[in-house]
């Protein structure tokens, strides 16, 4: 596969703060991309440019004001902007895939089920969603102690690769990386590295944020530059 | 055309008026099967009465409320006889009150309070009927070993997973919930969120779920409704409506959310 | 007409009440185990003696009635007494302790053991009338429950005894179904007597005086007490036999004898019992 994944046309987002005096924040504006399956493009610019912004943009988590996000789903092309919520989740259970800074921790739910759910709701049988859970924490080396337990306590990089693992378990087509090794060590990062090639060689079109250049370079074919917005007088 | 190919539930401008007060204001939405949307907003803000009004408990001065029934199609739940309405809402529909006081009969057994919707759609089979109740009080966590006792023996969190158990046992459709974890403790809340979560995604269920906890409806909607004053502000994407919320009510009602 | 009590109107009611009755026992003849709502008059006695019963016998008594009363079968006790003298004095009716004499037989808690003919009529007093009642407090829903045949909740309650006793333990007022519609309490006759219910020659009327209530099963209609397909509905049975007439096939009543915790069983319904003892001493005789 080597099409298009990704369509961006125009894009532009101001956040509008109602609660502070109506002031409006604006991010971006008139961005134009595009994205190949089996490449992996890096974003990049000043911090503050709004390059985690975009990548919420591109997964519909913020909502961008002006322009469309075109993506390959299924047989056909989805607007991440204008579809309709279920038309959305169909996008992310099925194609898109987000590794987000943070692991955002369900109460109660087990590390283990929190990363074989994204292959649950594909409907993959629970008792191998689990399996192949359990080797990619293997692989990430999180102790098997702790796949039972809510990764509430784990200690941030912990959180991080049980995040990772959740983010790359289902083959998606498409996948969003937020500084996927920030909190790793150099033997971790190493290993979301394999990961990511490994994707990008079965086809899976990658579009990130990475501030480590050594990751940057080895995963990464070209980086897309976000201009700073100037903010008028 | 299969039944994935429509919604469950059509709302078309639905309208409801306490005297010169609209509690609810031309609310529209579909909502398919297996989605869950959540309703947010503060007392007062219109949130219950549309419930009512969806759940067949309170005729609407305007609009409709349309569901796709088994057999029949799309149909006006208002236009439909009281018997056909009054066997949708113990079959096709569950209803899981905020107090499960409300929703259960206090005096008979855990047991009996699940075997009922059975037993009212022709069940006469007690060693089925008593291994149906043995298998929903496993699945909402309750001990099989309370099945005979009487439900205001049990914790809060007891009932309320015990109501459920009692709506999930017909295998509805769709379920409408009135702030299904208000008046639990914090922990106590978290398992039945996750619970629910659970049964939800494996039946497959349709929910309608009315909040003012932020909370539950990032963990159990795809979509989100926000109300203020009987009108719906704002719509969408969970996610997307409380982390990047557009209607200046939405940002308030998200900016107030204490940071635990 | 010797003996008839004067200054009261023909069978204690007025006309007019008795017209009311009557067309509110017709209606519920035609719908059988409806319950139909009537204007209930106050009777010459407390409520709890079967004013509803009275009432319904009043408005359908006639001079060549024979009444009979029985009150847990027996013929003699007071309340069955006074109700029997009551109809001999205010309409003049024949009274007799036979049930195969009898046209009207008016009964607290028992269905007499000598099957009953066409022609005759059953009437029951009935303290609570409302099946639903005991898990539906409210009339309103009661009723909606009922038009909507909603009766899921009539097997809740069998449930429960089997939950608690290992089976339908139930054994008086067990509730029926009349003609594959309507939910019916038959007043609390034993269980034992609910078979006779099922494709009874007699008519069968049920008056609820405080509850104001009347219903009905024609002669020769269904009545089916409920039950489970694995608790299937049981009537109860005795290993002893009536003390006084040996039988083995009636309603037995257990009479403390002694101080010492002596018992003795025998019929509840006297009239059988008494043509049993009859027939033997003739049997003995010969």
């Amino acid at each position: 596969m080597s099409g298009l994944a990704i369509e961006v046309n125009g894009l532009g987002k101001t956040f509008r703060l109602h609660t502070q005096g109506d002031v409006e924040i604006q991010v971006f504006r008139g961005l134009d991309f595009a994205v190949r399956f089996g490449e992996c493009v890096a974003l990049h610019g000043p911090s503050g440019c709004g390059k985690s912004t975009l990548l919420r943009a591109l997964y519909a988590n913020y909502a961008a004001g002006e322009g469309s996000i075109r993506v390959r789903h299924r047989d056909g092309w989805v607007d991440m902007v204008a579809a309709e919520p279920r038309a959305i989740l169909d996008v992310r259970r099925h194609t898109m895939g987000y590794v987000s800074q943070f692991l955002r921790v369900i109460p109660r739910v087990p590390a283990l089920e929190i990363v074989a759910e994204p292959l649950r709701v594909r409907g993959v049988d629970p008792a191998d969603a689990r399996r192949h859970a359990g080797d990619l924490l293997a692989r990430l080396n999180i102790p098997e102690r702790l796949w039972s337990l809510a990764p509430a306590t784990f200690s941030g990089g912990e959180q991080q690769r049980v995040n990772i693992a959740r983010g790359f378990i289902a083959p998606m087509p498409i996948l969003l990386l937020d500084e996927p090794t920030a909190a790793l060590d150099a033997t971790n990062r190493a290993i979301v590295a394999e990961l990511i090639l490994e994707r990008k060689a079965a086809g899976t079109a990658i579009v990130g944020i990475f501030h480590d250049a050594e990751i940057r370079n080895r995963v990464c074919d070209r980086t897309f530059a976000i201009e700073p917005f100037k903010v008028a007088a | 055309m299969n039944a994935t190919d429509r919604p469950l539930l059509r709302v078309e401008r639905l309208t409801k008026r306490y005297g010169e007060r609209f509690a609810c204001q031309d609310v529209s939405f579909d909502l398919w099967p297996g989605e869950v949307m959540g309703v947010v907003g503060e007392s007062g803000s219109g949130k219950t009465t549309l419930l009512n009004c969806l759940s067949a408990r309170l005729g609407p001065d305007g609009g409709r409320v349309l569901y796709n029934t088994r057999h029949q199609g799309m149909r006006d739940i208002y236009e439909t006889s009281e018997a056909e309405r009054r066997l949708l809402m113990r079959t096709d529909w569950g209803l899981v009150h905020q107090n499960p006081r409300d929703g259960l009969r206090l005096a008979v057994s855990a047991g009996a309070n699940i075997g009922e919707r059975l037993m009212a759609v022709g069940a006469r089979h007690y060693g089925e009927i008593r291994q149906a109740a043995t298998d929903w009080l496993g699945r909402v966590e309750i001990d099989e070993a309370r099945i005979d006792d009487l439900p205001r023996a049990f914790s809060g969190g007891m009932q309320q997973r015990l109501q459920i158990a009692r709506n999930l046992v017909t295998r509805p459709r769709i379920v409408f919930m009135d702030e299904p974890t208000g008046g639990l403790d914090v922990s106590v809340q978290a398992r039945l969120l996750d619970l629910l979560r659970e049964l939800v995604a494996s039946l497959g269920l349709s929910v309608v779920v009315v909040t003012h906890d932020l909370a539950v409806v990032r963990l159990l909607a795809h979509r989100l409704m926000v109300m203020r004053q009987g009108r719906v502000v704002e719509s969408g994407l969970t996610d997307q409506v409380l982390d990047d919320p557009q209607h200046a009510y939405t940002q308030l009602l998200v900016s107030s959310v204490l940071q635990a | 007409m010797s003996g008839t009590e004067t200054g009261y109107n023909y069978a204690y009611l007025d006309e007019q009440t008795k017209r009311m009755l009557r067309r509110v026992i017709l209606k519920a003849v035609a719908i059988p185990g409806y319950q139909v709502p009537f204007g209930n008059r106050e009777m010459p006695m407390p409520h709890g003696w079967g004013t509803g019963g009275i009432q319904v016998t009043a408005s359908i008594i006639g001079p060549d009635d024979v009444l009979k009363v029985i009150d847990q079968g027996a013929d003699d006790t007071t309340n069955a007494v006074s109700i029997r003298s009551f109809f001999a004095k205010t309409a003049g009716v024949a009274t007799t302790t036979r049930t195969e004499e009898a046209t009207i037989v008016q009964t607290r808690h028992r269905i007499p053991e000598k099957p009953l003919k066409e022609g005759q009529i059953l009437v029951y007093q009935v303290p609570i009338p409302e099946p639903l009642r005991w898990l539906e407090p409210r009339e309103t829903e009661t009723r909606k429950m009922h038009a909507l045949s909603e009766y899921g909740i009539m097997h809740v309650r069998l449930y429960e005894d089997i939950a608690t006793h290992g089976r339908i333990a139930t054994s008086y007022d067990y509730p029926v179904q009349v003609n594959e519609r309507y939910i019916m309490r038959p007043s609390p006759i034993p269980k034992f007597d609910n078979p006779k219910m099922d494709m009874n020659p007699a008519l069968q009327l049920f008056g609820a005086g405080r509850e104001k209530r009347i219903y009905a099963v024609p002669p020769y209609t269904k009545v089916k007490s409920l039950d489970f397909d694995d608790h299937p509905f049981e009537v109860q049975r005795w290993d002893e036999s009536c003390a006084l007439c040996g039988a083995t096939d009636s309603f037995l009543d257990e009479i403390v004898t002694s101080d010492r915790g002596d018992r003795m069983f025998v019929c509840s319904d006297s009239d059988y019992c008494g043509d049993r003892q009859a027939a033997r001493r003739k049997e003995a005789a010969e």
